[in-house]
Protein backbone atom coordinates (compact mmCIF):
# COMPACT_ATOMS: atom_id res chain seq x y z
CA UNK A 1 0.00 0.00 0.00
CA UNK A 2 2.98 2.27 1.25
CA UNK A 3 4.44 1.80 -2.45
CA UNK A 4 1.76 2.21 -3.83
CA UNK A 5 0.38 5.29 -2.44
CA UNK A 6 4.44 6.60 -3.01
CA UNK A 7 4.39 6.02 -6.83
CA UNK A 8 0.97 7.86 -7.05
CA UNK A 9 2.18 10.78 -5.19
CA UNK A 10 5.25 10.99 -7.51
CA UNK A 11 2.86 10.70 -10.66
CA UNK A 12 0.83 13.29 -9.00
CA UNK A 13 4.02 15.78 -8.93
CA UNK A 14 5.11 14.54 -12.39
CA UNK A 15 1.74 16.21 -13.50
CA UNK A 16 2.35 19.13 -11.50
CA UNK A 17 5.31 19.88 -13.23
CA UNK A 18 3.73 19.16 -16.91
CA UNK A 19 1.31 21.49 -15.99
CA UNK A 20 3.78 24.41 -14.74
CA UNK A 21 5.81 23.56 -17.87
CA UNK A 22 3.26 23.71 -20.24
CA UNK A 23 1.56 26.81 -18.54
CA UNK A 24 4.78 28.78 -19.17
CA UNK A 25 4.85 27.65 -22.53
CA UNK A 26 1.05 28.54 -23.42
CA UNK A 27 1.73 32.02 -21.47
CA UNK A 28 -2.04 31.77 -20.48
CA UNK A 29 -4.27 29.59 -18.81
CA UNK A 30 -5.43 28.00 -15.39
CA UNK A 31 -3.24 26.72 -13.09
CA UNK A 32 -4.75 27.16 -9.71
CA UNK A 33 -7.61 24.76 -10.52
CA UNK A 34 -5.30 22.36 -12.06
CA UNK A 35 -2.59 21.96 -9.71
CA UNK A 36 -5.17 21.47 -6.67
CA UNK A 37 -7.16 18.56 -8.50
CA UNK A 38 -3.52 16.46 -9.69
CA UNK A 39 -3.75 14.31 -6.63
CA UNK A 40 -7.33 12.82 -7.60
CA UNK A 41 -6.25 13.02 -11.14
CA UNK A 42 -2.86 11.33 -10.38
CA UNK A 43 -5.46 8.25 -8.70
CA UNK A 44 -7.73 7.93 -11.31
CA UNK A 45 -5.39 7.62 -13.96
CA UNK A 46 -3.03 5.24 -12.43
CA UNK A 47 -5.03 3.26 -10.10
CA UNK A 48 -8.48 3.50 -10.55
CA UNK A 49 -9.76 3.37 -14.03
CA UNK A 50 -9.62 0.91 -16.31
CA UNK A 51 -8.06 2.56 -19.61
CA UNK A 52 -5.84 1.16 -22.34
CA UNK A 53 -3.93 4.03 -24.24
CA UNK A 54 -2.97 2.13 -27.00
CA UNK A 55 -6.72 1.75 -27.49
CA UNK A 56 -8.34 5.11 -26.50
CA UNK A 57 -11.90 4.18 -28.04
CA UNK A 58 -12.10 0.69 -26.40
CA UNK A 59 -15.61 0.20 -25.17
CA UNK A 60 -14.88 -1.21 -22.29
CA UNK A 61 -12.93 1.44 -21.18
CA UNK A 62 -13.99 3.58 -17.95
CA UNK A 63 -14.34 7.17 -18.56
CA UNK A 64 -13.64 10.70 -17.16
CA UNK A 65 -15.38 13.82 -17.74
CA UNK A 66 -13.23 17.13 -17.07
CA UNK A 67 -16.56 19.50 -15.90
CA UNK A 68 -14.19 22.25 -15.13
CA UNK A 69 -12.99 21.84 -18.55
CA UNK A 70 -10.51 25.16 -17.48
CA UNK A 71 -8.17 22.58 -15.95
CA UNK A 72 -7.21 20.97 -18.71
CA UNK A 73 -3.91 21.24 -18.27
CA UNK A 74 -4.04 18.51 -15.13
CA UNK A 75 -5.91 16.25 -18.19
CA UNK A 76 -3.47 17.04 -20.55
CA UNK A 77 -0.90 16.06 -18.43
CA UNK A 78 -2.08 12.55 -17.05
CA UNK A 79 -2.75 11.67 -20.64
CA UNK A 80 0.56 12.30 -22.11
CA UNK A 81 1.83 10.72 -18.78
CA UNK A 82 -0.47 7.43 -19.41
CA UNK A 83 0.84 7.77 -22.92
CA UNK A 84 -2.26 8.70 -25.19
CA UNK A 85 0.47 11.04 -26.83
CA UNK A 86 4.10 12.17 -26.57
CA UNK A 87 4.78 14.23 -23.79
CA UNK A 88 6.46 16.76 -25.65
CA UNK A 89 3.25 17.70 -27.49
CA UNK A 90 2.25 19.16 -23.97
CA UNK A 91 4.64 22.30 -25.20
CA UNK A 92 1.73 23.24 -28.02
CA UNK A 93 -1.22 24.01 -25.29
CA UNK A 94 -3.05 26.61 -26.91
CA UNK A 95 -1.32 27.27 -29.69
CA UNK A 96 -3.05 27.68 -33.50
CA UNK A 97 -3.11 24.02 -34.73
CA UNK A 98 -2.66 22.00 -31.37
CA UNK A 99 -5.16 19.10 -30.24
CA UNK A 100 -4.63 20.63 -26.66
CA UNK A 101 -7.17 23.12 -26.91
CA UNK A 102 -7.49 25.90 -24.36
CA UNK A 103 -10.41 24.00 -22.96
CA UNK A 104 -10.41 19.94 -23.84
CA UNK A 105 -11.70 18.82 -27.35
CA UNK A 106 -12.45 15.64 -27.78
CA UNK A 107 -12.35 15.72 -31.32
CA UNK A 108 -9.00 16.51 -31.44
CA UNK A 109 -7.19 14.89 -28.57
CA UNK A 110 -7.94 10.88 -27.81
CA UNK A 111 -8.38 9.77 -24.65
CA UNK A 112 -10.33 13.57 -24.29
CA UNK A 113 -14.11 11.77 -23.35
CA UNK A 114 -16.16 15.06 -23.91
CA UNK A 115 -15.60 18.63 -25.16
CA UNK A 116 -15.79 20.45 -21.53
CA UNK A 117 -15.31 23.99 -20.44
CA UNK A 118 -18.61 25.90 -20.19
CA UNK A 119 -19.28 24.62 -16.92
CA UNK A 120 -22.30 22.57 -15.68
CA UNK A 121 -22.51 20.88 -19.04
CA UNK A 122 -19.73 17.91 -18.60
CA UNK A 123 -21.34 16.85 -15.46
CA UNK A 124 -24.91 16.26 -17.57
CA UNK A 125 -22.91 14.15 -20.22
CA UNK A 126 -21.23 12.20 -17.32
CA UNK A 127 -24.72 10.97 -16.45
CA UNK A 128 -25.67 10.34 -19.95
CA UNK A 129 -22.65 8.09 -20.75
CA UNK A 130 -23.48 6.39 -16.91
CA UNK A 131 -27.54 5.82 -18.41
CA UNK A 132 -25.96 4.32 -21.37
CA UNK A 133 -23.49 2.16 -20.03
CA UNK A 134 -25.96 0.61 -17.89
CA UNK A 135 -28.70 0.52 -20.52
CA UNK A 136 -26.05 -1.54 -22.64
CA UNK A 137 -25.34 -4.01 -18.98
CA UNK A 138 -21.89 -2.82 -19.26
CA UNK A 139 -19.80 -2.52 -15.60
CA UNK A 140 -17.62 0.64 -17.30
CA UNK A 141 -17.79 3.03 -14.30
CA UNK A 142 -17.80 7.04 -15.39
CA UNK A 143 -16.11 9.64 -13.33
CA UNK A 144 -16.27 13.32 -12.89
CA UNK A 145 -14.26 16.43 -11.51
CA UNK A 146 -16.38 19.27 -10.57
CA UNK A 147 -15.02 22.74 -9.59
CA UNK A 148 -16.30 24.09 -6.52
CA UNK A 149 -17.29 27.40 -8.79
CA UNK A 150 -18.98 25.46 -11.36
CA UNK A 151 -21.60 24.26 -8.36
CA UNK A 152 -23.07 27.52 -8.80
CA UNK A 153 -23.94 26.81 -12.22
CA UNK A 154 -27.71 25.74 -12.14
CA UNK A 155 -27.16 22.40 -14.34
CA UNK A 156 -25.39 20.93 -11.84
CA UNK A 157 -28.23 20.65 -9.79
CA UNK A 158 -30.52 19.59 -12.53
CA UNK A 159 -28.02 16.99 -13.06
CA UNK A 160 -27.23 16.31 -9.12
CA UNK A 161 -31.32 15.03 -9.03
CA UNK A 162 -31.49 13.73 -12.06
CA UNK A 163 -27.95 10.99 -11.17
CA UNK A 164 -30.14 10.57 -8.14
CA UNK A 165 -33.46 9.55 -9.43
CA UNK A 166 -31.81 7.25 -12.13
CA UNK A 167 -29.44 6.09 -8.31
CA UNK A 168 -26.51 6.01 -10.81
CA UNK A 169 -24.24 4.24 -8.95
CA UNK A 170 -21.93 4.08 -11.54
CA UNK A 171 -21.47 7.68 -11.61
CA UNK A 172 -18.43 8.69 -8.84
CA UNK A 173 -17.75 12.82 -8.86
CA UNK A 174 -14.87 14.46 -7.40
CA UNK A 175 -15.54 18.05 -6.09
CA UNK A 176 -12.58 19.76 -6.22
CA UNK A 177 -13.43 22.26 -3.04
CA UNK A 178 -10.47 24.58 -3.03
CA UNK A 179 -12.85 27.65 -2.17
CA UNK A 180 -11.27 29.71 -4.53
CA UNK A 181 -12.77 31.60 -7.60
CA UNK A 182 -12.09 33.72 -10.27
CA UNK A 183 -13.29 36.57 -8.57
CA UNK A 184 -12.67 35.79 -5.30
CA UNK A 185 -13.14 33.09 -2.48
CA UNK A 186 -16.24 31.13 -2.95
CA UNK A 187 -18.19 31.46 0.22
CA UNK A 188 -18.05 35.78 -0.46
CA UNK A 189 -18.54 35.54 -4.01
CA UNK A 190 -21.64 33.04 -3.75
CA UNK A 191 -21.73 30.71 -1.02
CA UNK A 192 -22.17 27.28 -1.94
CA UNK A 193 -21.82 25.48 1.66
CA UNK A 194 -23.06 23.29 3.00
CA UNK A 195 -22.28 21.03 0.20
CA UNK A 196 -21.98 17.89 1.77
CA UNK A 197 -25.95 18.60 2.74
CA UNK A 198 -26.85 19.35 -0.66
CA UNK A 199 -25.67 16.44 -1.95
CA UNK A 200 -27.11 14.18 0.29
CA UNK A 201 -30.82 15.82 -0.21
CA UNK A 202 -30.73 15.11 -3.76
CA UNK A 203 -29.74 11.33 -2.63
CA UNK A 204 -25.88 10.96 -3.57
CA UNK A 205 -23.78 9.04 -1.05
CA UNK A 206 -21.56 11.86 -0.31
CA UNK A 207 -17.75 10.98 1.43
CA UNK A 208 -15.34 13.77 2.85
CA UNK A 209 -11.83 14.02 2.27
CA UNK A 210 -8.33 15.90 1.95
CA UNK A 211 -8.07 16.00 -1.72
CA UNK A 212 -4.29 15.98 -1.34
CA UNK A 213 -4.36 12.65 0.38
CA UNK A 214 -3.76 9.76 -1.95
CA UNK A 215 -4.23 7.06 0.67
CA UNK A 216 -8.06 8.94 1.37
CA UNK A 217 -8.26 9.59 -2.77
CA UNK A 218 -7.95 5.28 -3.01
CA UNK A 219 -9.88 4.75 0.17
CA UNK A 220 -13.04 6.93 -1.02
CA UNK A 221 -12.86 5.73 -4.87
CA UNK A 222 -13.13 2.10 -3.21
CA UNK A 223 -15.94 3.15 -1.42
CA UNK A 224 -17.84 4.58 -4.05
CA UNK A 225 -17.55 1.70 -6.19
CA UNK A 226 -18.79 -0.58 -3.50
CA UNK A 227 -21.98 1.92 -2.73
CA UNK A 228 -25.10 0.00 -4.62
CA UNK A 229 -28.02 2.04 -5.43
CA UNK A 230 -26.62 6.17 -5.56
CA UNK A 231 -24.08 8.21 -7.59
CA UNK A 232 -21.37 9.09 -5.34
CA UNK A 233 -19.55 12.89 -4.44
CA UNK A 234 -16.70 12.74 -2.82
CA UNK A 235 -15.86 16.57 -1.50
CA UNK A 236 -12.33 16.70 -2.01
CA UNK A 237 -10.65 19.56 0.56
CA UNK A 238 -7.90 20.90 -1.61
CA UNK A 239 -5.65 24.32 -1.59
CA UNK A 240 -5.80 26.08 -5.06
CA UNK A 241 -2.08 25.99 -6.36
CA UNK A 242 -1.22 23.30 -4.31
CA UNK A 243 2.56 22.48 -4.63
CA UNK A 244 3.97 25.70 -5.53
CA UNK A 245 4.67 28.08 -2.40
CA UNK A 246 3.67 31.13 -4.33
CA UNK A 247 0.26 29.96 -6.15
CA UNK A 248 -0.85 28.04 -3.26
CA UNK A 249 -4.20 29.48 -1.77
CA UNK A 250 -3.45 32.53 -4.22
CA UNK A 251 -6.70 33.71 -6.29
CA UNK A 252 -4.46 35.58 -8.98
CA UNK A 253 -3.13 32.28 -10.31
CA UNK A 254 -6.58 31.16 -10.89
CA UNK A 255 -6.18 32.18 -14.71
CA UNK A 256 -2.51 33.56 -15.25
CA UNK A 257 0.28 31.63 -16.57
CA UNK A 258 3.75 31.63 -14.80
CA UNK A 259 6.90 33.85 -16.10
CA UNK A 260 9.53 31.99 -16.93
CA UNK A 261 11.58 32.48 -13.79
CA UNK A 262 8.46 31.11 -12.06
CA UNK A 263 8.42 28.27 -13.96
CA UNK A 264 11.66 27.96 -12.55
CA UNK A 265 10.95 28.37 -9.44
CA UNK A 266 8.22 26.44 -9.53
CA UNK A 267 9.92 23.35 -10.86
CA UNK A 268 12.39 23.49 -8.16
CA UNK A 269 9.72 23.02 -5.65
CA UNK A 270 8.40 20.51 -7.51
CA UNK A 271 12.01 18.57 -8.01
CA UNK B 1 -58.60 16.98 -49.09
CA UNK B 2 -57.27 14.30 -46.37
CA UNK B 3 -57.29 14.32 -42.81
CA UNK B 4 -55.17 16.53 -41.46
CA UNK B 5 -52.28 15.24 -39.52
CA UNK B 6 -49.63 17.22 -37.12
CA UNK B 7 -45.70 16.65 -37.62
CA UNK B 8 -45.77 16.03 -33.73
CA UNK B 9 -48.07 13.01 -34.57
CA UNK B 10 -46.14 11.74 -37.26
CA UNK B 11 -43.35 11.69 -34.86
CA UNK B 12 -44.29 9.93 -32.22
CA UNK B 13 -45.88 7.13 -35.01
CA UNK B 14 -42.47 7.16 -36.59
CA UNK B 15 -40.28 7.02 -33.01
CA UNK B 16 -41.65 3.54 -32.54
CA UNK B 17 -40.56 2.18 -35.57
CA UNK B 18 -37.22 3.73 -35.47
CA UNK B 19 -37.08 2.19 -32.13
CA UNK B 20 -38.12 -1.20 -33.23
CA UNK B 21 -34.91 -1.24 -36.19
CA UNK B 22 -32.74 0.17 -34.16
CA UNK B 23 -32.04 -0.70 -30.76
CA UNK B 24 -29.49 2.29 -29.84
CA UNK B 25 -32.72 4.47 -30.78
CA UNK B 26 -33.36 6.28 -27.41
CA UNK B 27 -35.76 8.81 -26.73
CA UNK B 28 -35.16 12.12 -23.24
CA UNK B 29 -38.32 14.31 -22.63
CA UNK B 30 -38.94 17.24 -20.83
CA UNK B 31 -42.08 16.28 -19.05
CA UNK B 32 -43.78 16.91 -21.98
CA UNK B 33 -43.86 13.44 -23.85
CA UNK B 34 -47.67 13.43 -24.04
CA UNK B 35 -47.62 16.68 -25.60
CA UNK B 36 -44.82 15.62 -27.97
CA UNK B 37 -45.81 12.46 -28.84
CA UNK B 38 -43.07 10.13 -27.49
CA UNK B 39 -45.08 8.81 -24.86
CA UNK B 40 -46.13 5.66 -27.13
CA UNK B 41 -42.15 5.40 -27.44
CA UNK B 42 -41.89 5.35 -23.64
CA UNK B 43 -44.88 2.60 -23.74
CA UNK B 44 -43.59 0.65 -25.98
CA UNK B 45 -39.48 0.56 -25.18
CA UNK B 46 -39.66 2.02 -20.94
CA UNK B 47 -35.64 1.31 -20.64
CA UNK B 48 -35.02 3.55 -23.11
CA UNK B 49 -37.15 6.24 -22.36
CA UNK B 50 -35.57 8.88 -20.19
CA UNK B 51 -38.50 11.28 -18.49
CA UNK B 52 -35.41 14.68 -17.78
CA UNK B 53 -37.92 16.87 -15.97
CA UNK B 54 -38.46 20.11 -16.80
CA UNK B 55 -34.80 20.67 -16.82
CA UNK B 56 -33.75 21.18 -20.68
CA UNK B 57 -30.00 22.30 -20.18
CA UNK B 58 -29.51 18.87 -18.38
CA UNK B 59 -31.57 16.78 -20.98
CA UNK B 60 -29.56 17.95 -23.96
CA UNK B 61 -26.05 17.56 -22.15
CA UNK B 62 -27.12 13.89 -20.85
CA UNK B 63 -28.19 13.50 -24.72
CA UNK B 64 -24.64 14.45 -25.68
CA UNK B 65 -23.46 11.81 -23.33
CA UNK B 66 -25.40 9.15 -24.34
CA UNK B 67 -24.42 9.64 -28.00
CA UNK B 68 -20.88 9.32 -27.03
CA UNK B 69 -21.42 5.70 -25.51
CA UNK B 70 -23.17 5.18 -29.10
CA UNK B 71 -26.87 5.92 -28.30
CA UNK B 72 -28.95 7.71 -31.01
CA UNK B 73 -30.77 9.95 -28.41
CA UNK B 74 -33.94 11.67 -29.80
CA UNK B 75 -34.49 14.89 -27.72
CA UNK B 76 -37.52 16.08 -27.52
CA UNK B 77 -39.56 19.15 -26.01
CA UNK B 78 -40.98 22.26 -27.04
CA UNK B 79 -38.58 23.87 -29.87
CA UNK B 80 -39.05 27.23 -27.62
CA UNK B 81 -37.38 25.33 -24.73
CA UNK B 82 -34.92 23.77 -26.67
CA UNK B 83 -33.33 25.82 -28.98
CA UNK B 84 -34.24 28.79 -26.16
CA UNK B 85 -33.38 27.79 -22.98
CA UNK B 86 -31.01 24.91 -24.08
CA UNK B 87 -29.08 26.90 -26.66
CA UNK B 88 -25.70 26.60 -25.45
CA UNK B 89 -26.12 22.82 -24.19
CA UNK B 90 -27.09 22.18 -27.82
CA UNK B 91 -24.28 24.38 -28.92
CA UNK B 92 -21.27 23.50 -26.37
CA UNK B 93 -22.19 19.96 -25.27
CA UNK B 94 -23.90 18.59 -29.11
CA UNK B 95 -22.49 20.39 -31.74
CA UNK B 96 -19.41 21.63 -30.73
CA UNK B 97 -18.19 17.93 -29.88
CA UNK B 98 -20.35 16.94 -33.42
CA UNK B 99 -21.96 14.36 -32.06
CA UNK B 100 -25.02 11.96 -32.98
CA UNK B 101 -28.33 13.86 -31.22
CA UNK B 102 -31.49 14.63 -32.86
CA UNK B 103 -33.07 17.22 -31.41
CA UNK B 104 -36.86 16.52 -32.16
CA UNK B 105 -38.75 20.12 -31.21
CA UNK B 106 -42.38 20.21 -31.55
CA UNK B 107 -44.72 23.00 -30.83
CA UNK B 108 -42.86 25.14 -32.97
CA UNK B 109 -44.40 28.84 -34.39
CA UNK B 110 -47.56 30.49 -33.58
CA UNK B 111 -49.72 26.93 -34.32
CA UNK B 112 -49.27 26.25 -30.67
CA UNK B 113 -52.26 28.95 -30.27
CA UNK B 114 -53.78 29.54 -27.35
CA UNK B 115 -50.17 28.95 -25.20
CA UNK B 116 -49.50 32.48 -26.48
CA UNK B 117 -46.76 34.25 -27.25
CA UNK B 118 -44.23 32.61 -24.70
CA UNK B 119 -44.37 29.37 -26.37
CA UNK B 120 -44.82 30.00 -29.85
CA UNK B 121 -41.11 29.66 -30.98
CA UNK B 122 -39.75 31.66 -34.37
CA UNK B 123 -36.53 32.25 -34.22
CA UNK B 124 -35.40 28.45 -33.32
CA UNK B 125 -34.70 28.10 -37.34
CA UNK B 126 -32.61 31.11 -37.24
CA UNK B 127 -30.64 29.89 -34.24
CA UNK B 128 -30.29 26.17 -35.11
CA UNK B 129 -29.09 27.27 -38.56
CA UNK B 130 -26.55 29.19 -37.62
CA UNK B 131 -24.97 26.04 -35.73
CA UNK B 132 -21.47 24.07 -37.24
CA UNK B 133 -22.62 21.09 -38.37
CA UNK B 134 -26.28 21.22 -37.62
CA UNK B 135 -28.72 19.95 -39.96
CA UNK B 136 -32.18 21.48 -39.81
CA UNK B 137 -35.06 20.05 -41.24
CA UNK B 138 -38.59 21.52 -41.28
CA UNK B 139 -40.87 18.46 -42.68
CA UNK B 140 -44.19 19.62 -44.46
CA UNK B 141 -46.83 17.24 -43.32
CA UNK B 142 -46.80 13.63 -42.49
CA UNK B 143 -44.54 12.02 -44.85
CA UNK B 144 -42.30 14.04 -44.76
CA UNK B 145 -41.79 13.99 -41.38
CA UNK B 146 -41.31 10.23 -41.53
CA UNK B 147 -38.43 10.66 -43.51
CA UNK B 148 -36.97 13.27 -41.88
CA UNK B 149 -36.73 11.45 -39.07
CA UNK B 150 -34.96 8.09 -41.04
CA UNK B 151 -32.56 10.40 -42.66
CA UNK B 152 -31.99 11.73 -39.18
CA UNK B 153 -30.96 8.65 -38.12
CA UNK B 154 -28.32 7.99 -41.16
CA UNK B 155 -27.08 10.99 -40.64
CA UNK B 156 -23.65 10.97 -38.42
CA UNK B 157 -24.52 13.71 -36.44
CA UNK B 158 -26.45 16.67 -34.91
CA UNK B 159 -30.28 17.23 -35.94
CA UNK B 160 -32.17 19.65 -35.02
CA UNK B 161 -36.56 18.59 -36.50
CA UNK B 162 -39.04 21.18 -36.48
CA UNK B 163 -42.33 20.01 -35.81
CA UNK B 164 -45.96 21.38 -35.19
CA UNK B 165 -49.08 21.19 -32.67
CA UNK B 166 -51.47 21.70 -35.17
CA UNK B 167 -52.83 19.51 -37.72
CA UNK B 168 -51.81 19.98 -41.92
CA UNK B 169 -52.93 18.61 -44.93
CA UNK B 170 -50.78 15.55 -46.20
CA UNK B 171 -49.31 16.82 -49.65
CA UNK B 172 -46.86 13.90 -50.53
CA UNK B 173 -48.22 10.15 -51.60
CA UNK B 174 -46.59 7.53 -50.12
CA UNK B 175 -44.32 6.88 -52.85
CA UNK B 176 -42.31 9.99 -51.61
CA UNK B 177 -38.79 10.46 -52.61
CA UNK B 178 -36.85 12.53 -49.90
CA UNK B 179 -32.87 13.37 -49.83
CA UNK B 180 -31.80 15.41 -47.43
CA UNK B 181 -30.63 18.69 -48.56
CA UNK B 182 -32.70 18.50 -51.72
CA UNK B 183 -35.39 20.54 -52.12
CA UNK B 184 -38.56 19.00 -53.42
CA UNK B 185 -40.50 21.25 -56.69
CA UNK B 186 -44.22 20.07 -56.08
CA UNK B 187 -45.05 22.41 -59.18
CA UNK B 188 -43.92 24.20 -62.37
CA UNK B 189 -44.30 27.50 -63.44
CA UNK B 190 -42.53 30.32 -64.76
CA UNK B 191 -43.88 33.83 -63.24
CA UNK B 192 -42.76 33.33 -59.69
CA UNK B 193 -41.35 30.50 -57.54
CA UNK B 194 -43.00 30.49 -54.13
CA UNK B 195 -39.90 28.62 -51.76
CA UNK B 196 -41.75 27.33 -48.74
CA UNK B 197 -40.95 25.31 -45.51
CA UNK B 198 -43.04 23.31 -43.09
CA UNK B 199 -46.63 23.68 -42.87
CA UNK B 200 -46.20 26.56 -45.32
CA UNK B 201 -45.88 24.34 -48.42
CA UNK B 202 -49.43 23.56 -48.60
CA UNK B 203 -49.97 27.36 -48.00
CA UNK B 204 -47.81 28.03 -51.24
CA UNK B 205 -49.63 25.08 -53.21
CA UNK B 206 -52.89 26.77 -52.86
CA UNK B 207 -51.83 29.70 -53.39
CA UNK B 208 -50.08 28.72 -56.77
CA UNK B 209 -54.05 27.47 -57.59
CA UNK B 210 -54.78 31.03 -56.88
CA UNK B 211 -52.55 32.26 -58.73
CA UNK B 212 -53.29 30.08 -62.04
CA UNK B 213 -56.95 31.37 -61.96
CA UNK B 214 -55.54 35.23 -62.53
CA UNK B 215 -52.71 33.63 -65.12
CA UNK B 216 -50.37 33.15 -62.78
CA UNK B 217 -47.85 30.50 -63.02
CA UNK B 218 -46.13 29.92 -60.15
CA UNK B 219 -43.44 27.34 -59.59
CA UNK B 220 -43.76 25.57 -55.59
CA UNK B 221 -40.26 24.60 -54.51
CA UNK B 222 -40.62 22.63 -50.80
CA UNK B 223 -37.42 23.37 -48.99
CA UNK B 224 -37.51 20.74 -46.33
CA UNK B 225 -33.83 20.87 -45.44
CA UNK B 226 -32.89 24.25 -44.54
CA UNK B 227 -29.09 23.12 -43.76
CA UNK B 228 -27.60 22.63 -45.46
CA UNK B 229 -29.97 24.72 -47.75
CA UNK B 230 -30.16 23.34 -51.24
CA UNK B 231 -28.65 26.51 -53.15
CA UNK B 232 -28.66 24.95 -56.68
CA UNK B 233 -32.81 24.37 -56.41
CA UNK B 234 -33.58 28.20 -55.64
CA UNK B 235 -31.16 29.39 -57.72
CA UNK B 236 -32.66 27.59 -60.52
CA UNK B 237 -35.70 28.72 -59.40
CA UNK B 238 -34.97 32.62 -59.42
CA UNK B 239 -33.38 31.81 -62.78
CA UNK B 240 -36.69 30.69 -64.33
CA UNK B 241 -38.76 33.12 -62.72
CA UNK B 242 -37.03 35.64 -62.31
CA UNK B 243 -39.28 36.86 -58.82
CA UNK B 244 -39.37 34.50 -55.44
CA UNK B 245 -41.72 34.71 -52.60
CA UNK B 246 -40.65 32.70 -49.29
CA UNK B 247 -43.13 31.51 -46.95
CA UNK B 248 -41.99 30.15 -43.26
CA UNK B 249 -44.69 29.68 -40.11
CA UNK B 250 -40.94 31.62 -38.35
CA UNK B 251 -39.58 34.92 -38.07
CA UNK B 252 -38.81 36.67 -41.35
CA UNK B 253 -35.27 37.25 -39.32
CA UNK B 254 -33.03 34.57 -39.69
CA UNK B 255 -35.24 31.85 -40.80
CA UNK B 256 -35.65 30.47 -44.91
CA UNK B 257 -36.27 34.08 -46.09
CA UNK B 258 -33.05 35.16 -44.98
CA UNK B 259 -30.75 31.92 -46.42
CA UNK B 260 -32.80 32.58 -49.47
CA UNK B 261 -32.15 36.46 -49.49
CA UNK B 262 -28.28 35.43 -48.51
CA UNK B 263 -28.11 32.85 -51.58
CA UNK B 264 -30.00 35.26 -54.54
CA UNK B 265 -27.72 38.08 -53.49
CA UNK B 266 -24.31 36.06 -53.64
CA UNK B 267 -25.82 34.11 -56.63
CA UNK B 268 -28.30 35.36 -58.89
CA UNK B 269 -30.08 38.77 -57.25
CA UNK B 270 -34.20 38.96 -58.00
CA UNK B 271 -36.73 40.62 -56.28
CA UNK B 272 -37.73 38.84 -53.25
CA UNK B 273 -40.81 38.86 -50.73
CA UNK B 274 -40.60 37.42 -47.51
CA UNK B 275 -43.85 36.04 -45.76
CA UNK B 276 -43.31 35.57 -42.14
CA UNK B 277 -43.74 36.73 -38.92
CA UNK B 278 -42.55 40.56 -38.83
CA UNK B 279 -40.24 40.86 -36.42
CA UNK B 280 -42.62 40.73 -33.55
CA UNK B 281 -43.86 38.40 -31.18
CA UNK B 282 -46.82 35.91 -30.97
CA UNK B 283 -50.16 35.80 -29.44
CA UNK B 284 -53.23 33.89 -28.24
CA UNK B 285 -55.63 32.52 -30.51
CA UNK B 286 -56.93 29.47 -32.48
CA UNK B 287 -54.12 28.37 -34.68
CA UNK B 288 -56.18 29.71 -38.01
CA UNK B 289 -57.03 32.36 -36.51
CA UNK B 290 -53.49 33.02 -35.97
CA UNK B 291 -52.25 32.25 -39.07
CA UNK B 292 -54.82 34.31 -40.72
CA UNK B 293 -53.48 37.48 -38.01
CA UNK B 294 -49.84 37.16 -39.36
CA UNK B 295 -50.67 36.75 -42.86
CA UNK B 296 -49.51 33.35 -42.86
CA UNK B 297 -52.02 32.03 -45.70
CA UNK B 298 -52.45 31.21 -48.97
CA UNK B 299 -53.83 34.74 -49.31
CA UNK B 300 -50.70 36.21 -47.48
CA UNK B 301 -48.67 34.40 -50.30
CA UNK B 302 -50.77 35.43 -53.45
CA UNK B 303 -50.73 39.13 -52.36
CA UNK B 304 -46.37 39.17 -51.80
CA UNK B 305 -46.89 36.80 -55.43
CA UNK B 306 -47.83 39.66 -56.81
CA UNK B 307 -46.14 42.54 -55.00
CA UNK B 308 -43.06 40.30 -56.11
CA UNK B 309 -44.51 40.03 -59.73
CA UNK B 310 -44.48 43.67 -59.91
CA UNK B 311 -40.89 44.44 -59.11
CA UNK B 312 -39.51 42.15 -62.08
CA UNK B 313 -37.73 44.33 -64.32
Amino acid sequence: MNEKIQSLQERAKAIRRHIVTMLGEAGSGHPGGSLSAADMISVLYFDTMKLDPEKPDWAGRDRFVLSKGHAAPVLYAALAEKGYFPVEELKTLRKLGSRLQGHPDMKKLPGVEMSTGSLGQGFSTAIGMALGLRLDGGNQRVYALLGDGEVQEGQIWEAAMAAGHFKLDNLTAFLDYNNLQIDGPVDVVMNVAPLPEKWRAFNWHVIEIDGHDIKQILQALAEAQATKGKPTMIIAKTVKGKGVSFMENQVGWHGNAPKPEQVEQALAELA
Amino acid sequence: MTKKIATREAYGQELVRLGADNKNVVVLDADLSKSTKTHDFMKTYPDRFFNMGIAEGNLMSTAAGLATVGKIPFASTFAMFATGRAFEQIRNSICYPKLNVKIAATHAGVTVGEDGGSHQSIEDIAIMRALPGMTVFVPADAVETAACLRAAVEIQGPVYIRLGRSGVPTIHGEDFKFTPGEAVTLRQGSDVALVATGIMVSAALEAAEALATVGIQAKVVDVHTIKPLDIFAIVEAARECGAVVTAEEHSIIGGLGSAVAETLAEHHAVPLQRVGVRDTFGESGKPAELLEHFGLTSAGIVEAAKKVIAKKK
